[in-house]
């Protein structure tokens, strides 16, 4: 025991190093330093421990895909489309309907069915039919079609919301998809959810669609048109309240390449705006072969604009002057440039923490910690006297080596996750306790001082794993199972753990042994 | 000077002989706490219930019956408001709260509106109902699954006698720190409810040490008696255990005092935790063990005792 290897001795001075060098950029560092070394790519260690949200301040959201309404959109087009290709086949007398999850179309005849069978077999991939009755079909979407559907749709609502959010000039934010159908958004040092929610929420979807100025409004509407209102600032300003709009979309949002907030000729707020080629040519065709018409620019299923055709348009690009203020026009062309939502989306959980709140809780949790450390330190020498001495030196080490491992592993710091330091610092004790009362009852049994240490250590040893896995045990459940602050306190209290038992078993070994071999005492005063 | 050696390493108290008690105190505990639970019911948070909580900020100390009578006026159901902290700050918790996000932005604004001029709004937490349900089945899961997963790994370091004390001792620190919520109507939120798991580690813990002297003295002393040995297994560990119970207690103590207001029901609890642990560890898990020996005590004895005296590592 004396005889303490040279490699343990050499391992524990290397990872207490370790632990200093990557610790100290929490202490000798600004945020704004360490960021830039990030960036710089620097070779010295420059990670910080990265705070949680209540502690920086900021927006956590926990948005629901509605994904249902995407597949009753998908169910809508698919009968249109089947209706489409039997007219086209010539299959005329087909009922077509939506039954449950299910397209069923029913022909006059068996004969046909089997026809309408291989039209809608070549109309897309993904589909299963199957004949509940002779002349009848049902085609309902693969399990493999709809999962890559809500796939697709998932990573195209988690990179539209990016979008917008990058766009934003917001930076750090974190856009990650969970379970099936949501998605978490974090957004650090930003207070105003209300204004996130309503970049974000936003499905965007827009069209261009001709107006019909013939049918008086409460007329009866044609199936082919539908009345839409017009935004609230366009009615405020005066224009009509709603429009007959005709389904047929001529451009949709899709075929735009850009959009910016401008101002037009009486220098009111406008977008400007970009098609692809394809857009831009049947933008062109649509234009002029209607001059003198309306149509209406139209976003989620409201007018924005509605101006009289001039000319053609052909060159591909436009600009939208509805009744707009810079900042709405702004917020427009954002929109427009990100994309559209595939879905709807709903806010199912919301939690902001304004930045005084999160520096008085590090605040806070920085002299609960510190004075939490004294006090401990204080009983731990009363107590044990020199032995306590040591103890004390390996929990200031357990807590610079927790410091380096959250730094390095970049896990997140959170209020739970200060207490869970806190928490540790009171049991990190509790390994050398368990060993010089060990060392105790050796010595009072007529031991001397170097048997008894060897065999307090080594006797101590099985109850420290056993009460230390089955603490570990609760705190990688809680990990696995908790959320946001619960996550942050699992980590802490997990890598405490792991950390004081290092330091508490290797350290004060090492320098219970270093302390041994110089003074060689008779005794040990405990 | 070091003050432990005042300490004796055998304070020869008599523990076991006064297991009745303990266990009729534990009994009590434990009872108590579910009957204060289904009386009073816990001060659930906006996690478990659903609903918005604002904590803010007022320009001026805060005036809270003159405030509850303005929020109340507002008409957005129930309205709970509670100083938090600094006189300036308070809490307000809304349980019927829309569930629309329009209707939730109207229940902000009106708010903040009814708290005057200069209301910095410090933190706001809405939760779904939907969700609140789902943090209820996921915290209770965990809950189980914690105390389920330690008593497994006690009774396979152990023997199955120890596995059921220790699921029974952990069970008692659950239901005591639930009751103690429950008594005080702190409320009960997700970060409540990751001290309850703690306290279940704690506790353990503070169990399993005891346990572990328990086995080695099985191993070595054959011929000594069941109980006797159980009770000095108590003893000669009582000075560590009092020792861990006391700079655990000394760090959560600073936390209580000096960790600001958000966390300090979450202290509390843990505080609490560490004491019923501490208790149950020599008053529940012990006796527990000293019962159930006793049952399967009369021929089996030797064979049991010849298997624990098998190195196990």
């Amino acid at each position: 025991m004396v005889n303490l290897p040279r490699w343990q001795i050499i391992l524990v001075a290397l990872v207490v190093l370790a632990g200093v060098i990557f610790a100290a950029p929490n202490l000798l560092l600004t945020r704004e330093q360490a960021t830039r070394m990030a960036d710089e790519g620097s070779i010295l260690p420059h990670q910080q421990i990265s705070l949680g949200l209540d502690l920086r301040g900021g927006v956590y959201l926990l948005v629901g895909v509605d994904l249902s309404a995407l597949m009753e959109q998908d169910r809508d087009n698919l009968q249109e489309g089947i209706r489409a290709a039997l007219n086209e086949a010539g299959l005329l007398n087909s009922e077509i309907g939506i039954v449950g999850d299910a397209v069923e179309v029913t022909l006059p005849s068996e004969d046909e069915a089997d026809r309408a069978r291989d039209v809608i077999n070549g109309l897309q991939q993904g589909l299963a039919i199957t004949s509940p009755a002779d002349n009848r079909l049902r085609v309902v979407f693969t399990e493999a079609a709809l999962r890559e559907r809500t796939n697709a749709a998932m990573s195209q609502s988690v990179e539209v919301m990016r979008r917008r959010i990058d766009e934003s000039g917001t930076r750090e934010a974190s856009i990650q998809r969970q379970g099936t159908d949501r998605i978490v958004i974090q957004v650090p040092g930003f207070d105003d959810p209300q204004r996130l929610k309503a970049l974000l929420g936003e499905p965007a979807v827009m069209s261009f669609r001709f107006v019909n100025e013939n049918i008086a409004p409460g007329a009866r509407i044609p199936p082919s048109y539908e009345i839409l209102p017009a935004a609230e600032s366009e009615r405020r300003a005066g224009f009509p309240a709603s429009y007959v709009v005709s389904k047929r979309v001529i451009v949709d949002g899709d075929h735009l390449t850009n959009a910016q907030a401008t101002f037009d000729q009486d220098g009111r707020p406008a977008v400007s705006f970009n098609f692809d080629t394809l857009g831009a040519k049947r933008f062109g065709d649509a234009t002029r072969d209607n001059v003198g018409r309306i149509f209406a620019i139209i976003l989620d299923d409201e007018v924005i604009s509605a101006p009289r055709i001039q000319s053609a348009i052909t060159g591909g690009s436009g600009i939208i002057t509805g009744s707009f203020s810079v900042e709405t026009a702004q917020d427009l062309a954002l929109l427009l440039r990100a994309g559209a939502l595939p879905a709807p989306v709903q806010y199912l959980e919301e939690r902001t923490v304004g930045p005084g709140l999160g520096a008085d809780s590090i605040a806070a949790g920085e002299i609960a910690s510190v004075l939490g450390l004294i006090f401990v330190v204080i009983f731990m020498v009363v107590m044990y006297g020199l032995l306590g001495a040591m103890a004390s030196t390996a929990l200031v080490i357990n807590l610079v080596l927790l410091l380096a491992a959250l730094s390095v592993l970049q896990a997140t710091l959170t209020l739970p996750g200060i207490a869970g330091i806190v928490l540790t610092m009171g049991m990190a004790v509790d390994a050398n306790v368990l060993i010089f009362e060990r060392m105790r009852e050796e010595l009072y049994s007529g031991r001397g001082p170097v048997t008894a240490v060897d065999a307090g250590y080594r006797r101590a040893m099985v109850t420290i794993w056993d009460s230390n896995l089955t603490t570990l045990i609760a705190g990688v459940l809680l990990f696995h199972f908790g959320t946001g602050p619960i996550k942050g306190f699992a980590v802490t209290l997990s890598l405490g753990l792991i950390t004081s038992m290092f330091s508490a078993i290797m350290v004060t070994r090492v320098i219970v042994v270093f302390w041994l071999r110089r003074r060689r005492p008779q005794t040990l005063a405990i | 000077m070091a003050l432990i050696r005042k300490f004796p390493l055998d304070p020869g108290l008599n523990f076991i002989g006064q297991r009745n008690i303990f266990l009729a105190i534990a009994a009590l505990i434990t009872v108590a706490s579910v009957a204060i639970t289904i009386v009073q019911g816990l001060n659930f948070g906006v996690d478990f219930r659903g609903g918005l909580l604002l904590e803010a900020r007022l320009a001026q100390p805060a005036d809270l019956g003159e405030l509850r009578n303005r929020l109340g006026d507002l008409g957005l159901g129930d309205v709970t408001l509670q100083q938090f902290g600094e006189p300036t700050d308070v809490l307000i918790n809304l349980s019927n709260s829309a569930e629309d996000e329009a209707g939730q932005h109207a229940a902000v604004e009106a708010i903040t509106a009814a708290l005057g001029e200069g209301t910095e709004i410090r933190r706001q937490e809405y939760v779904g109902p939907k969700v609140g349900d789902e943090l209820k089945v996921d915290g209770a899961l965990a809950t189980l699954l914690a105390m389920l997963g330690i008593a497994i790994y006690v009774w396979f370091r152990f023997e199955w006698q120890f596995g059921v004390a220790a699921l029974i001792s952990l069970l008692h620190d659950v239901v005591a720190t639930i009751g103690f919520f429950a008594l005080t109507q702190l409320e009960f939120n997700l970060s409540t409810l990751a001290a309850v798991l703690t306290i279940a580690g704690y506790s353990i813990n503070d169990t399993v040490v005891i346990f572990d002297r328990v086995r080695e003295m099985l191993r070595r002393y054959k011929k000594l008696e069941l109980n006797e040995l159980l009770n000095r297994a108590v003893n000669t560990t009582l000075s560590r255990t009092l020792l861990t119970s006391i700079s655990t207690l000394i760090a959560l103590l600073a936390l209580f005092i000096f960790g600001g207001e958000v966390i300090r029901g979450f202290t509390a609890g843990l505080i609490w935790g560490i004491l019923i642990g501490t208790f149950s560890s020599f008053g529940l898990a012990v006796p527990l063990l000293s019962y159930l020996k006793l049952r399967r005590s009369s021929g089996k004895e030797e064979a049991e005792e010849a298997r624990a005296a098998e190195p196990s590592a």
